[in-house]
């Protein structure tokens, strides 16, 4: 084992992958100046600057020159600097790169790997601290992982860039300079396989990117009061890993899903749904989901802190499951 | 400060020969075959065999084979909605061309495509889009994959005057010339963006005009002109080897911006001016004047494109409607063996 960063992880996994395949280059804005978070520090000295291409300030058509690269036999990793910015991409993002295998009946490929970090914390603002990943998640043809740790933004990473359809990998901000324990080789994590970060019996939490670490918390407190509380970590959003959350609240009968991004409309309906249509004879209370209030992003710190929700949200939510419904009979006590 | 693509520094291409008898009769071939195909389309689009949005470019046929012909097999071609004269030059064949169209399983893209979106890699037509201006970066990404992979490579992209005003024309022109990428972007000026005439949405009036500060090698042509349109391309494709080209093409469009727009917004152009603007016309009138080919040999010509959309209508007529279960089959691709 070694000690790393997540953002270090980020950047080996990138010079592995292109040290392995001619075909990778790293494209966006600084990036071969590193960029903001550091996350290609080194790679234009290794690799130089025909693999790695700093961009103009151009995010929609800088996306549809790594979509084209894509199509016509490279392997771009495209890093759009803040999740807020894809906006200005979202068009070639959807229109072009998720469509193309399925519009030209399968001719075309496009094994475009786009790279991005979301969330707030900062004191960024509402443009520059969002959560949009659902919005990508509503898209057939693209693929999205989310990673919490080190090792999975690694190795989802190598599985993003192997893989030969659009990938957006939503890494966070705030994990970056996170040290942590890894292994001194990272292998590529499959796409679409969840990890049970934390057993427990008493309720199911998923919980994603940042929030993995405060649902990780949160159940540490909850032992303390005698309720085991299952941490999974979906890794990936699509496809999602269904099996591994439905075996879990066949065991535990209780969900909670904890994500950063604003409650509506976000990721957790969509998983409460899921559950609610596969498992709804294996739930015993309500699906109970955290995530940010209908606001933007604030900027002032003191407004942001009550803004994120963390692990108190998360501890409130599994007291709200484990509260039995009225009318109902506590399968605990039975 | 040096360019971080490395150009290509190699001998530059040779532009095509001159125009002579039997360039000129099969210019007249392709454009036949583009007009008849797309008669025809409109034709099955009444008869209810082609649905969906359909948008023709009877009139802007020199564009397509004046272009599309000299290019070669490995260069690549974008187009926008407006693409099937473009696909047809580039040698797509006519027959799945229209069994796209008619959303038939032997369509190129196996009827998941459409009008609007004709891919057909093996004859190098890499993308067609819905979405105006939205295929320009994706051509100088084609580009920059060409070059990066050390491939001798030109890829064109085509659109209407309508993608200029839009935002990745300029970012796509300023990528293209700041990397010096092998791309030829050819604008059909038709003077229409959609159901608007060019001069209510900018007051440059010529796309030349537009990135002239960007030092892009620049041609303005008679776009009813097929031969001045393949003299200018040929060129332009040459030079592309060492940075972009513009070959700005003033055509018109004789058919509504889509198949059914009621064209409340014009005057039709009249019988006259059509006779004399009409691309088919002006090089059959300069060919038979020249002695680059005989009125038997037009009329030949004329009949073997009726020949073969006759044979595509055949072909995609008999052809049967996809499987519902190829939709969830083409959402990924799989993954490639190791």
């Amino acid at each position: 084992m070694t000690q790393t960063t997540y953002v270090k992880a980020v950047n080996r996994a990138l010079a592995d992958a292109m040290r392995a395949d001619p075909r990778v280059i790293v494209i966006g804005e600084d990036v071969a100046e590193g960029g903001p978070y550091t996350a290609t520090a080194g790679l234009a000295g290794e690799f130089g600057t025909q693999r790695v291409i700093d961009t103009p300030i151009s995010e929609a058509a800088v996306c549809g020159v790594a979509i084209g690269a894509a199509q016509s036999g490279l392997r771009p990793v495209l890093e759009i600097m803040y999740i807020d910015f894809l906006t200005l991409a979202i068009d070639q993002l959807v229109n072009q790169a998720a469509k193309a295998h399925f519009m030209s009946g399968g001719q075309l490929r496009v094994p475009l790997v786009l790279r991005t970090q979301g969330g707030a914390g900062h004191r960024s603002a509402a443009q520059h601290s969002q959560s949009l990943e659902s919005w990508l998640c509503h898209v057939p043809g693209l693929k999205v992982v989310m990673p919490a740790r080190a090792v999975d933004a690694a190795g989802l990473l190598a599985s993003a860039i192997a893989d030969p359809n659009p990938v957006v990998v939503i890494e966070n901000k705030t994990l970056y300079f996170r040290r942590e324990e890894v292994p001194e080789h990272i292998e590529p994590i499959p796409i679409g396989q969840a990890r049970i970060v934390r057993p427990g019996r008493d309720v199911t939490v998923v919980a994603l990117s940042r929030l993995v670490h405060e649902a990780v918390a949160a159940a540490e407190r909850l032992a303390g009061e005698g309720i085991e509380a299952e941490v999974i970590d979906p890794r990936t959003l699509v496809p999602l890993d269904t099996a591994a959350v439905l075996e879990s609240v066949s065991r535990t009968g209780r969900l909670v899903i904890a994500h950063e991004a604003v409650r509506h409309g976000g990721f957790g309906a969509e998983l409460a749904a899921t559950v609610a249509e596969a498992a709804f004879g294996s739930l015993r209370a309500p699906v109970q989901r955290v995530g940010a209030r209908f606001t933007p992003v604030p900027f002032s710190g003191a407004l942001e802190d009550d803004y994120l929700p963390g692990a108190d949200a998360v501890c409130a939510a599994v007291h709200a499951a484990l509260t039995v419904p009225s009318g109902r009979p506590d399968p605990r006590s039975q | 400060m040096p360019a971080p693509i490395t150009p290509n520094d190699g001998p530059p291409r040779a532009p095509a020969a001159a125009a002579g008898p039997a360039v000129a009769l099969h210019l007249l071939a392709t454009m036949w075959r583009i007009r008849l195909f797309e008669e025809e389309v409109s034709r099955q689009q009444r008869a209810g065999l082609v649905r969906g949005l359909v948008h023709l470019s009877v009139g802007q046929e020199a564009v397509a084979a004046g272009v599309c012909p000299l290019l070669r097999a490995g260069d690549l071609v974008y187009t926008g909605h407006r693409g099937h004269g473009h696909a047809i030059a580039k040698g797509v064949p006519m027959d799945r061309l229209l069994a796209e169209l008619m959303g038939r399983a032997d369509g190129v893209c196996r009827g998941l495509g459409g009008s609007m979106h004709v891919v057909d890699v093996e004859h190098g037509l890499m993308g067609a889009t819905g979405v105006v201006a939205g295929n320009l970066p994706l051509a100088v990404g084609s580009a920059l994959a060409a070059r990066l992979r050390g491939q001798d490579q030109v890829t064109a992209v085509f659109f209407g005057d309508g993608a200029v005003q839009a935002g990745y024309f300029h970012e796509s022109v300023n990528l293209a010339t700041l990397w010096r990428l092998p791309v030829v972007f050819v604008c059909e000026n038709n003077g229409f963006a959609e159901f608007t005439p060019r001069s209510a949405h900018t007051v440059v009036e010529r796309v030349s005009d537009v990135v002239a500060p960007y030092g892009l090698t620049r041609e303005t042509v008679d776009g009813n002109d097929v031969l001045a349109v393949r003299d200018a391309a040929s060129a332009l494709a040459a030079a592309a080897g060492a940075g972009p080209a513009l070959l700005e093409c003033l055509t018109h469009r004789l058919r509504g911006h889509y198949e059914g727009d009621p064209q409340k917004y014009r005057e039709a152009i009249s019988q006259a001016e059509w006779q004399e603007k009409d691309p088919i016309a002006v090089l059959r009138r300069r060919g038979l004047a020249s002695g680059w080919f005989t009125e038997e040999e037009t009329l030949t010509a004329e009949r073997t494109a009726a020949e073969a959309v006759a044979g595509a209508v055949r072909f995609a007529s008999a052809s049967a409607f996809p499987p519902a279960d190829l939709m969830e089959q083409l959402v990924y691709a799989p993954a490639e063996a190791p």
